[in-house]
């Protein structure tokens, strides 16, 4: 035997391995080590000196910190039980139309072209209050005479990014859960028909257990990219007005480069990973839980 | 009789809700994007009307003109953007493609420990905000001297692109049998040729529409280019859309050109793949 020659898979995993090593793990560990210091990117020096889980302790009694991050999780919770519930309605109407379904599906994923910067701007010019086609519409069919400040009020401004996060993304639940009622097989609706099922019930019980791994699926992609509410939010109130829908990640991302505070950011960042973690965690254990069904013929 | 034309009532009506239903949510799905592509030709006048002016008296492509001759409107240089996003969008794909196909046919193919685990650990690496893994990249890529550079934001992207290519390529591997390629090496073929002849061209319309996936994360990227970028050298087309609010007058016709302008690549390339994609992130995942 000369020479020790690595498995194939080992090699063919390797390119993968580098990049993400060199680009997320390795810059991942300096973001840990960097956050039990007091860094401040304008005295370099500052990472040298380690001041254990000072900045840690000092977010857990910062009160934007958390009303962000609580900020942050209403929203996630929000969106996603909206997406995957509008997404499901969206899905049926389609799959119940009997002509034109390609292009409908064609329209259906429009929105997932559109970049999260871009979703936000158009949103953003929608709910103008001056120039808006929100407060146009409303105001020509005569339901308002006042402006309304849909990016200027606190509560109205989170609606508004709700809405446009919703908008973007209810398009990723809908193609899978179509996908999923497009794989399913006739012969078990028919029979449940036939054995005297109510539609409701046999939706219930027949179809929505097939189309569950599905709606994971898309659950789980969307899952990967929540932080993408960031670019909306970044564009459509940059976290105004007075801090009232500033989110976790653009918390992080005023305290790192405005602020200029590096360490206690990173210390902000790390807490937003697990949250990125555990919520794909989360789905993904449930897609492996329901895994037992075939894939879709789309 | 009477019950008869009461269930056909009932009927008609549901289908006239269902027509209704339909229509609604196309028109929510389509209405943002339609106001932009008419904001972007209507002269800035009408757009700024009070009361609003509906219907456009007069379509003008200035907007258009003025942001492709040289410095456009607002003094944003959208074809030095624009073609930062085509090179650095377009060069990370491939590579991202080239990684992800090796990864990949491994996870397709072959059999090993931690298979599962090296999986989790490729998707859990795209979990990670953009935002959150801007600071150390920053950070490193300033000691490195390669921010505000192509080769940078090329390199972020790759990784950003990988565990998706892997994943989607993984899927369409897995649909072609294994005896296919089994069958060419009885014939003599070595494991390579049997790979690029038989294998690669029964996958090629999913290894495509990947890379159109890959294409479009990286061009409509904004969280990591928005700090590793930071003059014309590097920045990409989302970072230039924000040049505009930046300013007190905001150029909505601008903006809306611009946004037209980023949206028609991404378009096109979706309504090509949009049948494999979905077949491969399925495929990818149910089967496991």
């Amino acid at each position: 035997m000369r020479g020790w020659k690595p498995a194939p898979h080992v090699l063919l995993l390797l390119p993968a391995f580098i990049v993400l090593a060199a680009v997320v793990v390795v810059p991942l560990m300096l973001s840990l080590y960097s956050s039990f210091t007091p860094f401040r990117l304008t005295r370099p020096d500052s990472i040298y000196t380690f001041i254990g889980f000072r900045n840690y302790e000092r977010l857990l009694t910062d009160k934007d910190f958390w009303i962000a991050f609580g900020r942050t999780v209403l929203l996630l919770t929000f969106a996603l039980n909206l997406e995957m519930v509008l997404g499901l309605l969206l899905a049926l109407l389609v799959e119940k139309a009997s002509r034109g379904q390609r292009i409908l599906r064609t329209i259906m994923m429009f929105p997932m072209m559109f970049s999260p910067i871009l979703v936000g701007f158009q949103f953003k010019f929608m709910f103008n209050d001056n120039i808006g086609l929100v407060n146009n519409a409303l105001q020509s069919l005569g339901l308002t005479d006042r402006a309304i400040p849909w990016l200027i009020d606190g509560q109205l401004a989170f609606i508004s990014i709700l809405i446009a996060e919703i908008w973007s993304s209810t398009a990723v639940f809908a193609i899978f859960i179509l996908a999923g009622l497009m794989a399913m097989p006739r012969e078990p609706l028919e029979a449940a028909k036939v054995d005297g099922c109510t539609p409701l019930q046999s939706f219930r019980y027949v179809t929505w257990p097939f189309v569950m791994p599905f709606a994971f699926i898309a659950m789980t992609i969307r899952s990967l990219d929540i932080a993408r509410a960031y670019d909306i939010v970044k564009i459509m109130t940059d976290g105004g007005p007075a801090g009232r829908t500033e989110i976790l990640w653009k918390l992080i991302a005023r305290t790192a480069y405005s602020d200029a505070r590096m360490g206690l950011a990173n210390a902000m960042g790390y807490i937003a990973i697990l949250l990125s973690i555990l919520f794909t965690l989360l789905f993904f254990r449930q897609l492996a839980k329901a895994r037992q069904q075939v894939g879709a013929e789309w | 009789m009477d019950e008869n034309a009461g269930h056909r009532l009932k009927r008609s009506l549901l289908k006239a809700g269902h027509l209704i239903g339909l229509f609604l949510a196309m028109a929510i799905i389509c209405l943002p994007g339609f106001w932009i592509v008419l904001s972007s030709l209507r002269p800035t006048v009408e757009i700024m009307a009070k009361p609003p002016v509906w219907i456009p008296n007069e379509i003008s492509f200035d907007a258009y003109v003025a942001m492709f001759s040289g410095v456009g409107q607002g003094g944003i240089p959208v074809l030095e953007y624009f073609r930062n996003s085509v090179i650095i969008s377009v060069t990370s794909t491939v590579i991202a493609l080239a990684v992800g196909m090796a990864g990949g046919y491994a996870f397709a193919r072959y059999r090993f420990r931690g298979k599962t685990a090296i999986f989790l650990g490729f998707m859990l690496t795209r979990t990670v905000p953009g935002i959150a893994l801007s600071l150390p990249l920053f950070f490193v890529y300033a000691k490195l001297g390669i921010i505000d550079t192509h080769f940078g934001m090329i390199l972020a992207y790759v990784a950003l692109n990988v565990p998706f290519t892997v994943w989607l390529i993984d899927g369409f591997f897995r649909q072609v049998p294994r005896d296919l390629a089994e069958a060419a090496q009885i014939d003599g073929c070595t494991r390579w040729q049997a790979f690029w002849q038989v294998e690669f061209p029964l996958a090629r319309p999913g290894i495509a529409s990947a890379g159109i996936f890959a294409f479009l994360i990286s061009w409509n990227e904004f969280a990591l280019a928005s700090q590793l970028t930071r003059s014309t050298n590097s920045k990409t087309l989302p970072v230039g859309l924000l040049d505009y609010t930046a300013e007190f007058t905001i150029d909505w016709r601008g903006m809306c050109a611009l946004a037209v302008v980023m949206i028609i690549p991404a378009l096109t390339l979706t309504f090509i793949v949009q049948k494999h994609l979905v077949s491969g992130l399925t495929s990818g995942a149910v089967k496991g």
